[in-house]
């Protein structure tokens, strides 16, 4: 237990401090660094709860796609930061002060009231004991049969963003030569020399 | 752990939302393989594809019947919805044709987008759910985003494409945040499980924090104040044919969504709800009157306006009563008409260096073009909501909800607010019968002037079948009550 209570402690507070950083850090690259350890620790805390297959979600969709896509926008945009950070000085006491009062307004409002002791036995899908399904086969024996509909939803949204990645980027260029595989193998020694005789002299 | 194989839920509900799925995935096929010269064709067969989808939801039966374990709903009310839905896309996707050809805006990809959003619409007024909810409405979102930046070479359109997607994902994570505060203070998220925890255990303040904040996200896809901002800017930048899409349908969807969400899933919280929908009604109407004032651009001026008509249209759900149901469907049935009918007369204002969209372009129509001055002075009638047309039909259920349920102060301040959004309208009547004629407009294609055709007709003549109409609107809101 203490063991635990250790490591929670551990990746929480590595985790607040990367997330810090990501703010903090002055080299764009360092921030999306400080990204990828903050998903790190935020799965790791998964694990120690017991959900490791969102835990390797995380890892593998946050870490693996979306901060390599960060790193790439950072890399390959042209954008001045510390152009973009000028007035951070000058905005920062407003941005305070709107945050403190909304923190105030949140504490006042989520402070004042105890949730339900029913709450537990009223869940619409209550989750099954851990010791005895695992992880995938909890989650998958919803979402393929009483969430197949949700499933296939998404399938469409996930659609629709790709058809419409493609209408508003793709550009059939004609000036540009593409390579095209099947004539290149296609091709023989028959229909690409030609043996000429010329005579000396005369030319083709 | 025995495996059991899960039973197949029952598909027939959502059969006409399937046939489109399948329907768009072909057409898609279709442009790609068979190159950019089909695409004339693939927007007949979206149109076929609709009007089949109707055809289906008209005959089959009027009971309620849900399916996907209750999250996905089937009713009288949703039904209607449906169709005025299909309606409006098929509209829109008929008067984008003509459009399509001059403007280099003839890509295969086009009707195969709308048909996806028609898809999320109707998903979403049969959702019963609240991730069926979330779902239904980002399908529809998300198609809506591509088509205003679909004229991609143009700044506009790609400013607008971008506003629209910025602010929407912002109105997306107040909707998620509250329905995640619905979820943790009640442990569900179907509608009619939250309605009886709610029921059973009281309103607290987590949850009517859910509410708000649901009520947030959603009343931005009906562009009501104060979370209208994108709509003049996305109105004006996006290609004609998609602003009058947009316009349409889905405001007809979202509205519908609203009523159920409170009518269902919040029904026993009406109280606090209706606070929010009066205040939102009366900001809408009020800003919707006094910004339009100012416009010189016809596009700005029907976001405008439509801002302020679906605040009419949110008096009649503030009345919380079958009456006020009754009033927001017809108000809605009024809105399509006029909206279709005032785009279809927008598109047809094209001269021969290009589409013009000042409201001084449209100066002494009544002497080049009396027909069309005809018509789309009734429709400017009909939103100004003069007797006895089809505009003032719906504002007289709304009003006349409100008035039912006591709610004076919104009703007044409604019939002012309409008043001053007369001035407006009846400028443009003005503009187009008494000022120095501008150069005439090139001959608008048929399919434009029948959409004219059929929504003036309509507007002008719906006091004469206020009956029949009134009786399927009543039929629909009997879902709820």
């Amino acid at each position: 237990m203490i063991l635990q209570s250790v490591f929670f402690y551990l990746f929480s507070a590595v985790l607040l401090i990367s997330a810090l950083m990501v703010i903090g850090a002055r080299n764009p690259v360092h921030s999306v660094l400080f990204l990828i350890l903050a998903f790190f620790n935020a799965a790791a805390l998964f694990v120690l709860l017991g959900a490791e297959f969102l835990a390797m979600l995380l890892v593998v969709v946050y870490v693996g796609a979306v901060a390599v896509l960060f790193l790439f926008i950072v890399m390959m945009l042209d954008v001045d930061f510390v152009e973009m950070r000028a007035g951070f000085l000058q905005y920062m006491p407003i941005g305070l002060v709107v945050g403190v009062v909304l923190l105030a307004e949140l504490l006042v409002a989520f402070g004042g009231w105890a949730v339900s002791p029913d709450l537990a036995a009223n869940l619409g899908e209550p989750m099954p004991d851990i010791a005895q399904v695992s992880n995938i086969e909890a989650i998958g024996s919803l979402l393929y049969t009483k969430y197949i509909f949700y499933f296939q939803t998404a399938a469409l949204i996930l659609f629709v963003a790709m058809v419409g990645a493609i209408v508003l980027t793709l550009h059939h260029r004609t000036d540009v030569k593409r390579q095209k595989i099947e004539r290149q193998v296609a091709r023989t020694v028959e229909n690409s020399i030609e043996i000429v005789e010329v005579e000396t002299g005369s030319g083709i | 752990m025995t495996t059991e194989l899960a039973t197949l839920p029952n598909l027939m509900p959502a059969l006409p939302e399937i046939l489109l799925a399948i329907g768009a995935m072909g057409l898609l096929m279709l442009g790609a393989f068979g190159g950019s010269k089909t695409s004339q064709a693939v927007n007949g067969f979206a149109v076929a594809l609709l009007i089949i989808a109707g055809a289906i939801i008209l005959l089959g039966t009027s009971s309620t019947v849900t399916t996907f374990n209750d999250a996905f709903i089937q009713d009288p009310f949703a039904r209607l919805m449906k169709v005025l839905v299909i309606i409006g896309s098929g509209f829109s996707l008929a008067m984008s044709v003509g459009y399509a050809q001059v403007e280099k805006f003839d890509r295969f990809e086009y009707p195969v987008l709308v048909l996806l959003a028609t898809i999320g619409m109707m998903l979403m007024l049969s959702a019963n759910d609240l991730i069926a909810v979330y779902l239904g409405l980002e399908l529809q979102s998300l198609t809506l985003y591509v088509l205003s930046s679909f004229k991609r070479d143009s700044v506009k359109a790609t400013e607008a494409g971008l506003k629209y997607f910025v602010l929407g994902a912002l109105s997306s994570g107040m909707l998620l945040y509250g329905m995640s505060l619905v979820y943790g203070f009640t442990g569900q998220t179907s509608f009619v499980g939250i309605a009886d925890t709610v029921h059973m255990e009281g309103v607290g303040i987590g949850i009517t924090f859910g509410l708000v904040f649901i009520l947030a996200g959603l009343t931005f896809k009906i562009s009501a104040v104060p979370f209208h901002m994108w709509t003049p800017d996305v109105y004006e930048g996006a290609p004609t044919p998609v602003t009058a899409f947009l316009a349409a349908a889905p405001k007809v969807a979202a509205m519908g969504l609203i009523v159920r969400a409170v009518m269902t899933a919040f029904d026993p919280m009406d109280l606090q709800w209706q606070q929010v929908i009066t205040f939102v009604s009366i900001l809408s109407m009020v800003l919707g009157a006094f910004a339009a004032i100012g416009q010189r651009n016809i596009k700005r001026l029907m976001a405008y306006s439509s801002i302020s008509h679906m605040g009419y249209a949110l008096v009649g759900l503030a009345a919380g009563n079958s009456a006020g149901v009754v009033g927001v469907i017809i108000y809605l049935i009024t809105y399509l008409a006029m909206t279709l009918g005032t785009f279809a007369a927008i598109m047809s204002m094209r001269r021969r260096d290009g589409a013009v969209e000042r409201i001084d372009d449209l100066a002494g129509l009544s002497r080049s073009d009396l027909p069309m001055a005809v018509l789309l002075g009734i429709l400017m009638f009909s939103l100004a909501g003069v007797p006895w047309m089809g505009g003032f039909i719906g504002k007289w259920f709304v009003f006349s909800a409100a008035i039912e349920a006591g709610l004076y102060p919104l009703a007044i301040i409604g019939v002012l607010a309409s008043v001053v959004g007369a001035y407006y309208y009846l400028r443009i009547v003005k503009i187009m019968f008494f000022d120095e004629p501008a150069p005439a407009f090139e001959r608008p294609s048929s399919e434009l002037r029948f959409v004219l055709v059929v929504s003036g007709l309509f507007m002008a003549t719906m006091v004469f079948y206020v009956g029949p109409i009134r009786a399927v609107a009543e039929a629909a809101a009997n879902s709820f009550f």
